[in-house]
């Protein structure tokens, strides 16, 4: 598979094909698809984290003008699987959680429902609970593999010796926080249950994905099951997996039939229940000879999981592989605790892991006197450590010289808190970072003539904010060798071909490279001048290429920081990122994911921290106020560039994913910036002026 | 949300007797404040009576030579207004440092003044806070507690005021002109918000049903030299970790003729400084002063697991603030 297409459109800066309906409000999100005679959900959430729900008197509820039924888990119907207990809702009395649900109120409107929800007493039998994450917790486990399928533990070499015996060395401890995803749009679905088929508008990253689990916990066929979301607002990966307030949507419409359901969470209900990125307490150990390179590198890892549910993030996994080094050690530990269950936050485990390993290398470059971009190039590998395969194309090294050339590295004095301008201190910083191609399993495309040269291409795939309604109408029109104007795209309905999850930046290889296929068996059976209804189905075809190469995107971040020294406030007036990603899909979507990807990056550095309440066992700042993400005026000038890297052997498009590389290196970029600034480092995300007035 | 009664009111008289008739009634203005309280069930009135069209809504000069601010003026236009920005800088920088473009256009002067205190444990009803539920004790005391009070708190309650056009006017002493059943009354703005104590449900000594008419500003020469400044954890949309509003003359021979000088985000009401304004008055103005009257000011602090930085903070808040005074900056 090395026929790389340099087709007419891909490539190109295409205007988002779907941007007039967003502009004038007609582009339907899921509580915006028009049902007859809804019904609203509000949900009843523990006010423990641990025990049993000893009784409910929901009579008062009940007795509300408007309130069709309270749902607890004394009434609800028994669902056929319930091994998920994540997704088992309302299946026992039983509380794991702060904030699970315990009940649920359906009503005419969406006031009164949130109204009833608050006369619905719950009495409880109230457990001690445990959500708080320590390094020296006797109870910290080894779990059998991580998220993704990366192993638990690594170890070459001998670490240890190598430590002793180095030139220099470092053993810091980083540490980053709870963090949620908090995407624009709140996790929404709005279920209608019609004579046993169930329709499902769901704020989803894969309608697949949820009718799959749906089918199984219901105990329906899949065909029963119809999933649509033609657009959704955002997910960062917690719209990845389907989540409880989707089964409880399904479960009240099942209990009152003919009358649709919708349940749109508020902002504070997103910060319990819909995933979230663990906090993480990362120990680097780091040996390096007299020239710089690299003798040791050891990556410890603790982390939390829900006890009823086992989330292992893959945080030290770059480190696997990022440089080059003779000995290597990583292991991750989890305490499983009484919260609600981890998941897929826009790069689960690059995004905390690289920040700690992108900090410590440039400590480590000033502990053995070298720019922090020359110590990464004499400690660029030849091939990936983890396989011994060679890279299908590496070019971080191209990434940080064309970088360091946009942003002006060069002469910069690696002294701390040598610029001033008046009060602010200055500073700059660089980082590296990779996200790995990756591929998954079940995705299908249709290619089907609709006459006089255009083309139906359909496949169930889901463009949450990302651009994929403009870049598969890109790729598509170059698999069939016709313009954009030919294809008509469809995309985010079950009813459609079956596609992988939106996550893991790996939509465009897969929905990519199988479009690609299905092009090519259209053109093989039915020539360029088909008839119309002529039709081709194509699965994902396999790359033999991924047994020969290793395949990441790589990237390059730069940050300059300002400091007030009266008051430890942190301003980022600019940043550069220049990536090397393959073959760019669409210039202009692209350009949009990097700069969001940094600035979600900005962030993570400075900004963003879910505190968890130990006492109570929920977090406290469960709102836009108090949980804070860059603002605009937080937000300076961002220079995003990617280089030629012309891949033949990665998928068709010659494309690597990019919606998560962008976030991966950036949190380093600025903490890396702010110590240079204040000669302060600040090891614990995020960076917020109290750790930086002394 | 508990449903609610609205009613709009005829006239001032009309508004308050609609209170006076209800216990559970509480005036609407903006409702930037009061409808996200609504909603998160920590207030459920009986009653809200809409007195947004009651009051003046113009910046009026005084024949005293000071101005006087109808309730009903909303921050955005109290902020652009060309009296405010020339003989009160402070104020306006102040409006336009809180909240967002869209709120500050809806928000009311009078409103503004009626912020409640901050505090995330008192926005979740489900956590113990003696503000909604007396004698249920104070979450924040032993909780996440970095953006609390470290002066003038309690055992009972230690949130802190999130205004910040109040920390200016507390700077200007400003006068409250407040309306009740038996008539008009100026109560000195320092006098509007309370600390605490043993009512921590208590934010203003406001008595039921009464009604703020206008704000008024004394002439006060000093306060064209004034400004503004606002330490947050973002460039824009958060409530203060520390303000400090600040007014200074200095006289020729490099002394402090005069100051004023008030601080947000450390207590639960503006804090007006006024141990540091007696230490810095007839004493020349240099940083060690400087310094030196605002650690008077500090000295009382009582500080909780998280918010120990607000005392440097807000000392360095005070000096670069003055400095920047006295040097025209």
């Amino acid at each position: 598979m090395s026929i790389t297409t340099t087709g007419r459109a891909i490539g190109r800066a295409v205007d988002r094909i779907e941007g007039p309906q967003k502009v004038t409000g007609t582009a339907r999100y899921a509580y915006e698809h028009e049902t007859e005679y809804p019904l609203y959900l509000y949900p009843v959430q523990s006010e423990i984290a641990r025990g049993r729900v000893a009784r409910i008197d929901a009579r008062s509820a009940e007795a509300l003008p408007g309130v069709v039924i309270v749902i607890t888990h004394e009434n609800a119907p028994q669902l056929a699987d319930t091994h998920d207990k994540e997704l088992a809702v309302l299946q026992s009395d039983e509380v794991a959680f702060r904030g699970q649900y315990v009940g649920a109120v359906v009503a005419e409107s969406f006031e009164v429902a949130r109204h009833a929800a608050r006369l619905v007493s719950v009495v409880y039998d109230e457990e001690s609970h445990d959500v708080g994450l320590r390094a020296d917790r006797v109870d910290l486990y080894a779990p059998d593999q991580l998220n993704a399928g990366f192993e638990t533990d690594t170890a070459e070499g001998d670490v240890d010796g190598a430590l002793s015996s180095a030139a220099v060395t470092l053993d810091e401890t980083y540490t980053t926080p709870m963090e949620h995803n908090n995407p624009m749009e709140p996790h929404t679905t709005v279920a209608v249950w019609d004579e046993g088929d169930l329709t499902l508008y769901d704020s989803t990253q894969g309608v697949h994905t949820v009718r799959r689990t749906v089918a199984r916990i219901f105990g329906l066929e899949r065909d029963r099951v119809r999933v649509v979301a033609p657009h959704v607002g955002g997910g960062f990966g917690s719209k990845g997996l389907p989540h409880a307030n989707t089964i409880l949507t399904t479960l009240a419409a099942q209990m009152i039939e003919g009358r649709p359901i919708k349940f749109a969470l508020t902002r504070q209900q997103m910060f319990s229940g819909v995933g979230y990125r663990t906090p993480t307490i990362q120990r680097i150990r780091l040996g390096a000879d007299e020239e710089g390179r690299l003798t040791a590198i050891s990556h410890d890892v603790i982390e939390l999981s829900a006890k009823i549910k086992e989330f292992a993030e893959q945080t030290a996994s770059a480190t696997r592989t990022m440089y080059a080094t003779e000995n290597r050690r990583t292991t991750h530990r989890l305490a499983a605790l009484d919260l609600p269950v981890p998941s897929w936050m826009r790069a689960p485990g690059e995004a905390p892991g690289m920040y700690a390993l992108e900090v410590a290398m440039d400590e480590m470059a000033e502990r053995c006197d070298l720019d922090p971009i020359e110590f990464r190039t004499r400690n660029e590998p030849e091939v990936d450590a983890e396989t011994g395969l060679p890279y299908s194309s590496r070019n971080l090294i191209a990434c940080l010289r064309e970088g360091a050339e946009r942003f002006g590295w060069e002469g910069r004095d690696p002294t701390p808190r040598a610029r001033r301008d008046g009060r602010w201190l200055i500073g700059t910083g660089v980082a590296a970072a990779m996200y790995p191609v990756y591929r998954m399993p079940g995705t299908r495309a249709r290619v089907r003539s609709l006459g006089e040269g255009r083309y139906a291409v359909e496949i169930g795939a889901v463009d949450i904010g990302t651009g994929t309604w403009t870049a598969l109408t890109q790729i598509a029109a170059d698999a069939l060798g016709v313009g954009i104007g030919a294809i008509e795209l469809r995309i985010g309905d079950t009813n459609l071909p079956s596609a992988s999850v939106a996550g893991g930046s790996s939509g465009i290889t897969v929905w990519g490279s199988t479009i690609f296929e299905a092009a090519r068996l259209f053109r093989e059976r039915h020539g360029e001048d088909p008839s119309e209804g002529d039709t081709v189905e194509a699965g994902t075809p396999d790359n033999p290429e991924t047994e020969n190469y290793s395949m990441s995107a790589f990237g390059a971040y730069f940050a300059e920081a300002r400091v007030d020294e009266d008051t430890g406030e942190v301003r980022v007036p600019r940043m550069t990122g220049v990536f090397a990603v393959g073959q760019v899909i669409n210039a202009q979507t692209a350009r949009s994911q990097f700069i969001g990807g940094m600035t979600m990056g900005l962030g993570m550095a400075l900004h963003e921290e879910s505190l968890v309440d130990e006492r109570f066992g929920h977090v406290v700042n469960h709102d836009f106020a108090e949980y804070h993400i860059p603002t605009n005026a937080d937000v300076g000038e961002i220079d995003v560039a990617w280089i030629d890297e012309e891949d033949p052997h990665v998928n068709p498009m010659g494309s690597k994913g990019i919606g998560e590389i962008g976030i991966v290196g950036s949190p380093a970029a600025v903490a890396n910036a702010v110590y240079h600034a204040t000669g302060v480092r600040v090891r614990d995300l995020p960076i917020t002026p109290d750790k930086l007035l002394r | 949300m508990k449903p609610y009664r609205y009613q709009r009111a005829r006239d001032i008289p009309g508004a308050i007797s609609a209170l006076a008739e209800e216990p559970n009634a509480t005036f609407l203005a903006g409702g930037t404040n009061l409808v996200d309280l609504l909603k998160l069930g920590v207030m459920e009135p009986e009653v809200l009576v809409d007195v947004r069209r009651l009051t003046s809504d113009s910046v009026e000069e005084l024949p005293d030579g000071g101005v006087r601010i109808g309730a009903a003026v909303t921050n955005s236009n109290l902020a652009a207004d060309r009296t405010i920005r020339s003989r009160y800088p402070v104020l306006s920088e102040a409006l336009l440092s809180g909240a967002s473009g869209q709120l500050r256009n809806l928000a009311t002067t009078g409103g503004n003044l009626l912020q409640h205190t901050r505090c995330v444990y008192w926005q979740d009803t489900t956590t113990p806070c003696n503000k909604r539920e007396p004698g249920s004790g104070c979450s924040a005391l032993e909780g996440h507690n970095k953006n609390h009070a470290i002066l003038g708190a309690s055992e009972h309650c230690v949130a802190t005021h999130p205004s910040d056009m109040a920390v200016a006017m507390t700077a200007l002493d400003a006068f409250v002109v407040v309306q009740g059943r038996n008539g008009e009354h100026r109560i000195p703005i320092e006098e509007l918000h309370r600390l605490p104590g043993d009512e921590p449900w208590r934010d203003t000594t406001l008595e039921h049903g009464e009604l703020i008419t206008a704000v008024d500003l004394p002439l006060l020469d000093l306060a064209a030299n004034s400004k503004y400044r606002k330490v947050r954890e973002r460039a824009s949309y958060a409530f203060a970790l520390v303000s400090v509003a600040a007014a200074l003359d200095v006289g020729e021979d490099g002394t402090v003729r005069d100051v004023r000088l008030a601080l947000g985000g450390v207590a639960h009401k503006p804090w007006r400084a006024t141990k540091a304004e007696e230490a810095l008055r007839g004493e020349p103005i240099n940083k060690a002063n400087l310094r030196a009257a605002a650690d008077i000011e500090l000295e009382d602090a009582e500080l909780l697991r998280d918010n120990a930085f607000k005392v440097p903070l807000a000392r360095n808040v005070i000096v670069r603030t003055l400095l920047d005074l006295a040097e025209g900056r």
